[in-house]
C-alpha cells in the first residue's frame, strides 16, 4: 500500500509536468484551431537546451526555466508569423501535414546533431528525496512540479486578468466578432502560439531534470501531450492539468506493477476509451 | 471498365503504353542498383494508391496505416516462418486481418463522429498501441524481431517469394499497375462518386442519400486490405520485421508523401510523387555515402522539408500541374 | 385524397427553449406548400426534422403512408425527400456536372445513366452551358441552383427548398419560380420556407406561418396573408 502511494505521488508529480507540456497544445488549438503536430519535438529542443546550458555554463534549470520559455515564446511568436499563420483556416489536413514536415526535420536535425543516446542532467540533488512518514519523494520531481505549476497558474492569471489574455479569449469564442471590434487577429495568434511554445519551453526544461534527454522521445511526447490534451478535453487548460496528473499516475503504475515499456499502451487504451465514450474528453465543451 | 480507358485521351493513352512498356522493359537493361530504387519506387506508388483511396477519395486522414502495413507483413511472415503455409495463400489471411483492424478503428471513429484530427490521432493511437503489443509478443520473437530464413526448405522458390530482383521488380510493378488501374476503375465508379461526395461535404452528401459511414467502412476496407498486400511484399522483400520499424509512426508518414506530393485525390498522383520522391531520397543517400558523411538522417530531414514547401506552396500537388503542362486530362481532383 | 407528408405534434427544444412547438400539417401530393414566418420562427428546425438532419423530441412524421421520423436524412433522401441547404452546399471542388450526376447515383447504378439524368436536370435548370465548371467558382445564383439541380436529380417525390430565392435579384427570383412552376406541374411536390413573399404568393396553393415555434396560421394564401394575427406578428413588421 505504501508502495503504491508512492507511486501514484511521483505519477502526479511527472504528470504536473506533462501537463504543463499538454496546456501549451491546448491552448494553440482552442485558439487557433491548428494542432501543433511538432510538440514533443520542441519539448525535447528545449530538453537539450537545458541540458546544454547546464553542461556549458553549469546553469541549473530551474534557473534558465524562465530565459527558455522566454526564448521559446519568440520562436514560437516568429513562427506563427511566418511559417504557420497562412495555414490558418485552410484544411485540417493541410496544417496536420506541414508539422508532421517540422517535426520530421526537428527530430531528425536532434539525431544528427546530438547523435541517438541520451543526455541526463546530473544535479547535485538528483538522487535525494524527501521523506513523509512512509513517503519517499524525489526532489527533482517535487520542484519540476511545483514549476510546472507556477507556470501553469502564471498562464491562468494571465489570461484571466491581462487585457491580451482577454483579447485572445474573444479570439477563440468568436472569431468574426473579434476581428470586427479591431482586435489585430494575427498578432493575437502569434502571441498565442508564443504562449504555447513558452510552455513547451518551460515544460521542455522542467522534463530534462526528470527524464535523459533524447531524439526519441519527441515522437513520445507529441503523442503523449495529444493523449493528455484529448482526455482532459481540447481547449480546456484545467482539462490538460487533469489530463497530465492523469496519464502521468497510469503510466506510473503500469511502469512499476507491469512493465515500463508497456506503459504508454495504457496511456493509449485510455485515449481509445475516452475518445469513444467521451470525444469531448473529461472537461471539454461538447465539439 | 472499358471506360477507364475511353476517357484517357489518345494522349494519355499513348503515354500510359509507353512507359508501361519502358518499365517492363527496364530490367533488360537496368542494373540491381537501379532495380532496387525502382522496386521502391512502385512499392511506394502501390501504398500511396492505398491511402490516397482513404483520403484522397473519402476525406479521411489516417496518420496509422504502418497498423495495416504491420499486420499484413506479420500475419503473412508469421504464417511462413511458423507453420510454413507461403506468402501466396497467407496473403488471403493477412487482407482480412488487417481489413478487421481497419474496419475496427473506422467503426469506432466514425459511429461516434470522431472526425478530421481527432479520427487521424485515433489512427496512431491504434498503430502506436499495436507496436507496443508485437514488441511484448513473444510468439512473433518480441521486440527481437521475426526473420525469414534463406535456408528453411522451399524458401528459394517462386512461389514462396524467394527470387532475385527480378521476381519483386515485376511484382512491385505489377502492385502498382494494378493498384493504379483499380484506383481508376472506382474513381469512375457509383461507389467513387459518393467517396468524392463524403468527402467534398457529409452533409450535402447524406441530403442526396448517401450512407457516409457505410461509404467511408468500405473505403477504408479497401486502402487497409491494399495495404496489407503491401505488407506481405516488404516483409518477404525485407526478410525481417522489427515492430519498433514496421509499425512505427514514421512508417505511416512515409507512406503518405507519394500521394501528398504527388497530388492528393488524383489518380496519378502517387505514382508520380514517388517517382519523383524516391529516387531524390536515394541520390541524396548515394551523394551522403560519396562524400563519406555518415548521417542517416539527412533523408528523412529532406523528406520534412519537401513536405512543408509542397503543402506551402503546391497544396494540391504536383500531378494536376504536371498534367495541365503536357496536356493531359484527369488532372482534376 | 391522402396526404404525401403528415406531421403531426412534431417538437423539437434546444437546451430548454422550444424551437418548434406541437406544429402539425397536411402536404397533399402535387402541392406546393410554403412555410413562412420570422427569422428564428423555427422554420430551418421543422424542416431538418422533416429532412432527417435532426432527431425530433417528440411527434411524428409520415411521408407516403410510411414513419419516417427517426430515419436519418440519407435514410430519408432514399424515401423520396429531396432537399436544399439554407446556406448552399455544393461539393466544392467538383463540377457541376458530377455534383449533379452524385444525386442522380441515388437512383441508377450506372453513371452513363446518372450522366444523362444530370444533363437533363441541367438543362431544366440552365445550368447546362456550365457543367464543366468547378462548382465553387460559380456565382450566387448559379450555386442556389445547382442545389436544386443536384436534389431533382435523386428523383424526389417531395422537395424540400430552404430559402432558394433568398439574396438573388428579382429577375433571378422569376426565373426560378418560373421553373419551379414547370417541375410542380410535371407531379412534383414542393415544401419551401421563404422569405421573398412574391415567390411565396405566386408559387404556393397553401401557406402556414410560423411564430416562436408554433402554428399560428394555415389556409389558402388569400385566407392567410388576410390573417390579423399574421399581419400583427410577421407580416406588419417586414412586408407591409
Amino acid at each position: 500500500m505504501a508502495i503504491t502511494l508512492n507511486v501514484i505521488v511521483q505519477g502526479v508529480l511527472t504528470g504536473l509536468v506533462y501537463g504543463l507540456m499538454a496546456l501549451g497544445l491546448s491552448v494553440i488549438f482552442g485558439v487557433m484551431r491548428v494542432v501543433n503536430f511538432a510538440h514533443g519535438e520542441f519539448t525535447v529542443i528545449a530538453m537539450y537546451a537545458a541540458f546544454i546550458l547546464f553542461e556549458m555554463l553549469g546553469l541549473q534549470p530551474l534557473i534558465v526555466l524562465l530565459p527558455i520559455a522566454a526564448a521559446f515564446f519568440v520562436v514560437g511568436y516568429l513562427l506563427q508569423r511566418s511559417l504557420i499563420s497562412p495555414f490558418v483556416g485552410r484544411a485540417e489536413h493541410e496544417q496536420f501535414i506541414l508539422l508532421v514536415g517540422l517535426a520530421t526535420v526537428i527530430v531528425n536535425g536532434l539525431l544528427l546533431v546530438f547523435g541517438p543516446d541520451a543526455r541526463p542532467i546530473n544535479l547535485p540533488y538528483s538522487f535525494d528525496s524527501y521523506a513523509i512518514g512512509s513517503l519517499f519523494i524525489d526532489k527533482v520531481r517535487v520542484y519540476a512540479a511545483l514549476g510546472a505549476f507556477a507556470v501553469a497558474a502564471a498562464l491562468f492569471l494571465f489570461f484571466r486578468y491581462t487585457r491580451t489574455g482577454t483579447a485572445i479569449r474573444a479570439c477563440a469564442d468568436n472569431l468574426t466578432g473579434a476581428a470586427v471590434v479591431g482586435l489585430d487577429v494575427k498578432q493575437l495568434y502569434a502571441v498565442t502560439f508564443g504562449l504555447g511554445l513558452a510552455c513547451v519551453g518551460a515544460a521542455g526544461t522542467l522534463m530534462a531534470t526528470i527524464a535523459d534527454a533524447s531524439p526519441s522521445l519527441a515522437q513520445a511526447y507529441t503523442l503523449l501531450a495529444f493523449t493528455i490534451v484529448i482526455i482532459g478535453g481540447l481547449g480546456s487548460m484545467v482539462g490538460a492539468l487533469v489530463g497530465g496528473v492523469l496519464i502521468g499516475v497510469s503510466e506510473a503504475l503500469a511502469g512499476f506493477y507491469i512493465q515500463p515499456s508497456m506503459k504508454s499502451m495504457f496511456s493509449f487504451a485510455l485515449l481509445i476509451i475516452v475518445l469513444v465514450l467521451r470525444p469531448q474528453g473529461l472537461l471539454g465543451r461538447r465539439l | 471498365m472499358t471506360n477507364i480507358w475511353h476517357n484517357a485521351g489518345a494522349r494519355g493513352k499513348l503515354l500510359c503504353l509507353l512507359l508501361l512498356a519502358v518499365l517492363v522493359a527496364t530490367p533488360l537493361a537496368a542494373d540491381r542498383y537501379l532495380l532496387s530504387v525502382l522496386i521502391l519506387v512502385f512499392y511506394f506508388a502501390y501504398l500511396g494508391q492505398a491511402w490516397n483511396l482513404l483520403m484522397g477519395f473519402a476525406g479521411q486522414l489516417s496518420l496509422g496505416h504502418a497498423l495495416y502495413l504491420g499486420l499484413g507483413a506479420y500475419t503473412a511472415t508469421a504464417l511462413w516462418t511458423l507453420f510454413g503455409i507461403g506468402p501466396w495463400l497467407g496473403v488471403f489471411i493477412a487482407i482480412p486481418v488487417a481489413a478487421a483492424a481497419g474496419m475496427f478503428v473506422g467503426w469506432l471513429g466514425w459511429r461516434f463522429a470522431i472526425e478530421g484530427v481527432y479520427f487521424a490521432l485515433l489512427t496512431i493511437a491504434f498503430a502506436e498501441f499495436t507496436r507496443i503489443g508485437f514488441d511484448h509478443l513473444q510468439v512473433t520473437g518480441a521486440s527481437a524481431g521475426l526473420f525469414l530464413s534463406v535456408n528453411s526448405p522451399g524458401s528459394d522458390k517462386w512461389w514462396n517469394l524467394g527470387g532475385g530482383p527480378l521476381l519483386y521488380y515485376y511484382l512491385a510493378l505489377i502492385l502498382a499497375a494494378g493498384a493504379t488501374f483499380l484506383v481508376a476503375y472506382l474513381r469512375q465508379s457509383p461507389l467513387g462518386y459518393r467517396w468524392l461526395a463524403v468527402r467534398e461535404d457529409p452533409e450535402a452528401a447524406r441530403a442526396v442519400g448517401i450512407d457516409i459511414f457505410r461509404a467511408r467502412m468500405i473505403a477504408m476496407l479497401f486502402s487497409a486490405s491494399m495495404t496489407a498486400v503491401g505488407g506481405v511484399f516488404y516483409g518477404f522483400y525485407y526478410r525481417n520485421l522489427f515492430p519498433s520499424q514496421v509499425f512505427d509512426i514514421g512508417r505511416s508518414i512515409e507512406l503518405i508523401l507519394a500521394p501528398i506530393i504527388g497530388g492528393l485525390g488524383t489518380i496519378f498522383g502517387p505514382v508520380v510523387g514517388a517517382l519523383i520522391l524516391t529516387p531524390l531520397g536515394e541520390s541524396l543517400t548515394a551523394l551522403m555515402e560519396a562524400l563519406g558523411i555518415n548521417a542517416p538522417g539527412v533523408k528523412l530531414i529532406f523528406y520534412g522539408l519537401m513536405l512543408m514547401v509542397i503543402i506551402s506552396l503546391r497544396p494540391d500537388g504536383v500531378w494536376p500541374w504536371l498534367a495541365r503542362r503536357l496536356g493531359l486530362s484527369g488532372a482534376r481532383k | 385524397m391522402t396526404a404525401l407528408l403528415s406531421v403531426r405534434d412534431l417538437s423539437k427544444r434546444f437546451r430548454g427553449l422550444a424551437a418548434v412547438s406541437n406544429v402539425g400539417f397536411d402536404v397533399a401530393e402535387g402541392d406546393i406548400f410554403a412555410i413562412i414566418g420570422p427569422n428564428g420562427a423555427g422554420k430551418t428546425t421543422l424542416f431538418n426534422m422533416i429532412a432527417g438532419a435532426m432527431p425530433c423530441d417528440g411527434g411524428t412524421i409520415t411521408f407516403a403512408g410510411e414513419r419516417i421520423d427517426g430515419l436519418r436524412s440519407d435514410q430519408a433522401a432514399q424515401r423520396g425527400i429531396g432537399r436544399t441547404f439554407q446556406v448552399v452546399k455544393p461539393f466544392p471542388a467538383l463540377t457541376v456536372e458530377d455534383n449533379v450526376v452524385i444525386g442522380a447515383l441515388l437512383r441508377t447504378t450506372s453513371v452513363n445513366e446518372a450522366r444523362g439524368i444530370a444533363s437533363e436536370v441541367l438543362t431544366q435548370l440552365d445550368l447546362i452551358a456550365r457543367k464543366d465548371q468547378v462548382a465553387s467558382s460559380l456565382t450566387l445564383p448559379d450555386r442556389k441552383r445547382l442545389e436544386v439541380a443536384r436534389a431533382l436529380a435523386t428523383r424526389p417525390k417531395l422537395l424540400l427548398l430552404d430559402e432558394v430565392m433568398a439574396g438573388l435579384r428579382p429577375t433571378e427570383t422569376d426565373r426560378i419560380v418560373a421553373i419551379l412552376r414547370d417541375l410542380n406541374r410535371a407531379g412534383l411536390t414542393i415544401l419551401l420556407i421563404e422569405h421573398v413573399m412574391r415567390a411565396v404568393t405566386a408559387l404556393a396553393s397553401r401557406i402556414l406561418v410560423l411564430h416562436h415555434g408554433a402554428k399560428i396560421a394555415e389556409g389558402t394564401p388569400d385566407a392567410v396573408l388576410r390573417d390579423p394575427a399574421v399581419i400583427e406578428s410577421y407580416l406588419g413588421a417586414e412586408a407591409l
